[in-house]
């Protein structure tokens, strides 16, 4: 093995903003990423992670901040200065060339000997199992396999720094999941760092060793999957990450881990996130967490049941009107009343209404 | 077992009927509105070229090949041909290489609408006018010449008109446009994300253009020239209007204008037309087969 | 990318930019010549005209008998739209529409005519229109010049039809449309952005038609474009700048429809739909 991502000890991202006239796609933007990290940019489409996976490669310029390799600034330099591996969102392979040009592209460009292309392309095509396929040319391949040529061809230039832009987004629901193996496999063999844009969650939590969270151009929250998972600091990131349960609620008392609030006409216990100044709050709950108990505080009409293999994915309505989202392992039928209950450490209050 | 092993019924169930057989081949009555177009481009497009070459062998005097021996023969007749290649290609050339460069820089306006409205102007006016206009504009009192002249560039005015580099001008002027608008919508159809890439792979602007743009812009470029160099072979007001139509720019279009409406001979026109055809065909298979050299096919970057 | 930063960069765009400035300067002041002209009283050796006076548009309109001439200009343009409406719009939607066998061949077919310059097969076009007696006439010119534009119509037309759901149709007929109301209630409407642009470039097209016109026109027959070929070609009859006058006449009326028309397309597709047809 011979293909390494090039060494460096961190990549920081300061401040970075960039205007589109009078939109500011990116709004001050400020990241440090370490060599061999997997970090995804996780957020709905316009959120601006794109645009700041352009600036990083070079394609479009900053308004404001700046982009350190170490101690070089590197944010001035041209695309095609930078040395990073760029996967495109269509893959871009280039149509007139057979793969092994694909791929060898990047090192002619570096003025390699042509014995060094042809050894690493193979190493290269090796590693994304297209041995055989090297040369067609990228009409000739399926979606999948042009996907693993522009991976191939981003990291045998060995770069410091592998930037990814929706990769998977054009493949369907099945290879997606086994190209996602493939993407997280061949990070870790290069050991470069790779920054990933998505606006799936599910590929985020699965492939990243961090996840940032963007909106409106700037950075919401940075965390482990499994810190956004359980954890999401504002109620949006949480709406973001899957609690399709948020609800505008009204605090009765308690404080830290031990919050009682009003909601949906019944009173709910639940784990503070964010410091309130006033009673009104906001309770973000996962459907698989708010499930039906004999107990259960929550008293709900539900409205449909969806059949998902496991579980009924069900939606209800609360006393005082309230719509609410949860699963049930046992069928239940419309129109019956439930009574619903949540762990209170799965119960997570926001400050604010909404 | 009672099994009934009748024959079974002759009826329409094992003949289609030809309606439905002509349906499943696509022919209905919707197909047929294609009819009277196909039959009028037939008969006033195709006819009149088939009758054309009959008629280029049945010559007013002479046995069949004589209005072609006599072309060839007559210097006043071949010579056409080369007046007309020293015009068109160069011009064409010209015109073509001129646009990469432009058209390229043009892409990345935000406001090319503008531009190529301009543009569009000098082709929709059309040659008639663009050589009356360049007979004053050139003209030795014309502004080119004094503005020359003022700028101290020359001292005595060029003659611009009524030659070789009047008609040549008109035709970079009005072909220009064309050539053009052309480049850049085959450069437009290029998709960007190629280039990105090729740039963060290290290339820079000269081997994006060399490795990524060239090769995917090779075919339509030579469709451009063919298409270009047919129209600027066919030149004819201004070369009639701003050149010497006896003299430097007696192009084969004139030829054929002159046997047709000056001495009515039908024959020999039309015989010359064919042999224009003839060099315009053979040129364009010249430029098409040296275009299959390169690569053709999509110039997307996605799922070929 | 959009950075020019090193020198050499800068001149090469600062290069590109003065020669199409230079171009387009040329050009403006071409027509800027004729313009002036066409109003001065006498412009010899000098940058103005000495004075300026609108007689000679009306000595144009007498000389030329311009009202006849734009009559009949009207008369081609107006006929020639109309019926390269008729034949081609049909035989687009069908060829949009059926994948018949032959239908390759039905395309070369209709690309040809706009491949092939007017001039060369305009000759053999007259010998035909002249024998069969409608050379010289008013229908003779209009034939001529419908036989680039019915094609143009044609493949302009076909993209636009494609991108039109055939599912809409189906779902006409499924809701009991017959084939003379679906016609009229639905592709009409629905083709109705095509056609107009279709026809509006044709109209352009055929305002600025010169050879076939030329080849076919007799002297009662004659479009704007020829009636100024043979002004120019006849120059020192006339006063300059009463053919200048009937040259301004001429663009006028041509960029008064161009301006129409690119309220409704965009200006390359002047240029590039049919030919990109040829690149298939």
């Amino acid at each position: 093995m011979s293909i390494a991502g090039r060494d460096f000890r961190e990549l920081r991202l300061e401040d970075l903003s960039r205007s589109f006239g009078a939109l500011n796609a990116l709004k001050g933007v400020s990241l440090t990423v370490k060599r061999g990290e997997f970090i995804a940019l996780l957020g709905p489409s316009g959120c601006g992670k794109s645009t700041a996976l352009n600036c990083l490669a070079g394609l479009l310029t900053l308004t404001g901040g700046s982009i350190w390799l170490d101690k070089t600034r590197i944010d001035r330099l041209k695309p095609e200065e930078r040395g990073f591996g760029m996967v495109f969102q269509n893959y871009a392979l280039f149509p007139h060339m057979s793969v092994r040009r694909n791929i060898g592209f990047g090192l002619a460009m570096q003025g390699k000997s042509k014995d060094e292309i042809a050894r690493k392309v193979e190493e290269a095509l090796s590693i994304v199992r297209l041995g055989q396929h090297g040369d067609k040319l990228p009409g000739q391949l399926s979606g999948g396999q042009q996907q693993r040529v522009a991976i191939a061809r981003a990291i045998v230039i060995e770069p410091p720094l592998v930037l990814m832009d929706e990769p998977l987004s054009n493949l369907d629901a099945k290879l997606r999941l086994e190209m996602r193996a493939e993407i997280r496999r061949i990070h870790d063999l290069i050991g470069s760092a790779t920054i990933y844009v998505t606006h799936d969650q599910e590929e985020a939590l699965s492939l990243a060793d961090r996840i940032v969270v963007m909106r409106d151009g700037a950075v919401r929250q940075v965390g482990t999957p499994t810190e956004l998972y359980a954890r999401p600091a504002h109620a949006d990131v949480a709406e973001f990450m899957g609690y399709r349960n948020v609800l505008s609620a009204r605090v009765l008392g308690g404080s830290g881990s031990d919050v009682q609030v009003s909601v949906g006409g019944a009173a709910l216990k639940g784990i503070a996130i964010e410091q309130r100044p006033d009673e009104q709050a906001i309770v973000a709950v996962r459907p698989d967490d708010l499930k039906p108990a004999n107990d259960g505080p929550v008293a709900a009409t539900v409205e449909s049941a969806q059949y998902h293999g496991r579980e009924f994915y069900c939606s209800g309505r609360a006393s005082d009107g309230t719509e609410l989202y949860f699963c049930s392992a046992l069928p239940v039928q419309k129109g019956e009343m439930v009574r619903l209950a949540a762990d209170p450490a799965r119960v997570l209050i926001y400050a604010g209404a909404s | 077992m009672t099994e009934t092993t009748a024959p079974l019924p002759h009826t329409s169930e094992e003949r289609t009927p030809w309606r439905v057989r002509l349906a499943l081949r696509d022919i209905d009555g919707v197909t047929l509105l294609v009819l009277p177009a196909v039959l009028f481009v037939i008969g006033l497009f195709v006819y009149p070229f088939l009758y054309g070459f009959v008629l280029s062998f049945k010559p007013r005097a002479g046995d069949w090949l004589a209005n072609y021996r006599k072309f060839f023969s007559d210097p006043f007749l071949y010579d056409t041909i080369y007046a007309t290649m020293r015009l068109a290609l160069p011009a064409t050339i010209i015109n073509v290489l001129i646009s990469i460069p432009v058209a390229l820089r043009v892409r990345k306006m935000h406001r090319r609408r503008l531009l190529t409205t301009i543009l569009v102007i000098p082709i929709t006016l059309g040659t008639v006018l663009i050589a009356e206009g360049l007979l004053n504009y050139l003209g030795p009192q014309g502004w080119l010449n004094r503005s020359l002249m003022l700028f101290g560039v020359i001292s005595s005015p060029l003659r611009l008109a009524h030659n070789y580099t009047g008609v040549m001008l008109s035709l970079i002027l009005s072909g220009f446009p064309f050539t053009f608008l052309l480049t850049l919508s085959y450069i437009t159809g290029i998709d960007a994300s190629l280039e990105q890439a090729a740039a963060t792979l290290g290339a820079t602007a000269r081997a994006r253009f060399r490795y990524i743009l060239l090769p995917l812009l090779a075919q339509g470029l030579a469709i451009n020239f063919c298409l270009s160099f047919v129209q600027t072979f066919s030149v004819f007001p201004s070369a009639v209007l701003l050149g010497a139509p006896a003299g430097d720019t007696r192009v084969i279009s004139i030829a054929a204008y002159q046997a047709a409406y000056e001495q009515y001979d039908a024959s020999m026109a039309a015989a010359i037309a064919m042999i224009m055809g003839f060099v315009q065909l053979a040129v364009v298979l010249l430029v098409l087969a040296g275009r299959n050299l390169f690569y053709r096919g999509a110039a997307g970057g996605g799922k070929g | 990318m959009g950075r020019d930063k090193t020198i050499s960069e800068r001149l090469w765009a600062a290069a590109i930019w003065t020669a199409v400035i230079f171009f387009i300067v040329n050009f403006m002041a071409m027509a800027a010549t004729v313009v002036i002209n066409s109003f001065g009283t006498r412009w010899f050796g000098a940058w103005l005209p000495a004075g300026y006076t609108t007689r000679w548009y009306a000595s144009a309109w007498d000389e030329f008998q311009l009202g006849d001439v734009l009559i009949t200009t009207f008369e081609v343009v107006g006929a020639v739209v109309l019926l390269s409406g008729l034949f081609g719009v049909p035989a687009a939607y069908a060829l949009a529409r059926r994948n018949f066998p032959g239908k390759q061949l039905v395309i070369l077919l209709f690309l040809l005519p706009l491949m092939i310059p007017p001039i060369t097969f305009g000759i053999p076009l007259a010998t035909v229109l002249y024998q069969l007696g409608a050379g010289g006439t008013l229908s003779g010119v209009i034939i001529a010049n419908l036989v680039p534009t019915v094609p143009f119509v044609i493949l302009v037309m076909i993209p636009f039809i494609e991108q039109i759901d055939p599912r809409i149709e189906a779902a006409a007929r499924v809701f009991g449309a017959g084939t003379g109301r679906l016609f009229l209630h639905v592709l009409v409407p629905l083709l109705a952005p095509g056609i107009l642009a279709a026809l509006l470039l044709v109209l352009v097209r055929t305002i600025a038609m010169f050879e076939l016109t030329f080849f076919t026109a007799g002297p009662d027959s004659q479009t704007l474009v020829v009636a100024l070929y043979y002004a120019v070609y006849a120059a020192g009859v006339r006063a300059g700048q009463s053919i200048d006058a009937m040259a301004v006449i001429y663009m006028i009326t041509t960029l008064l429809w161009l301006l129409i028309a690119l309220r409704f397309v965009d200006p390359t597709q002047i240029v590039t739909r049919a030919k990109q047809e040829a690149a298939r």
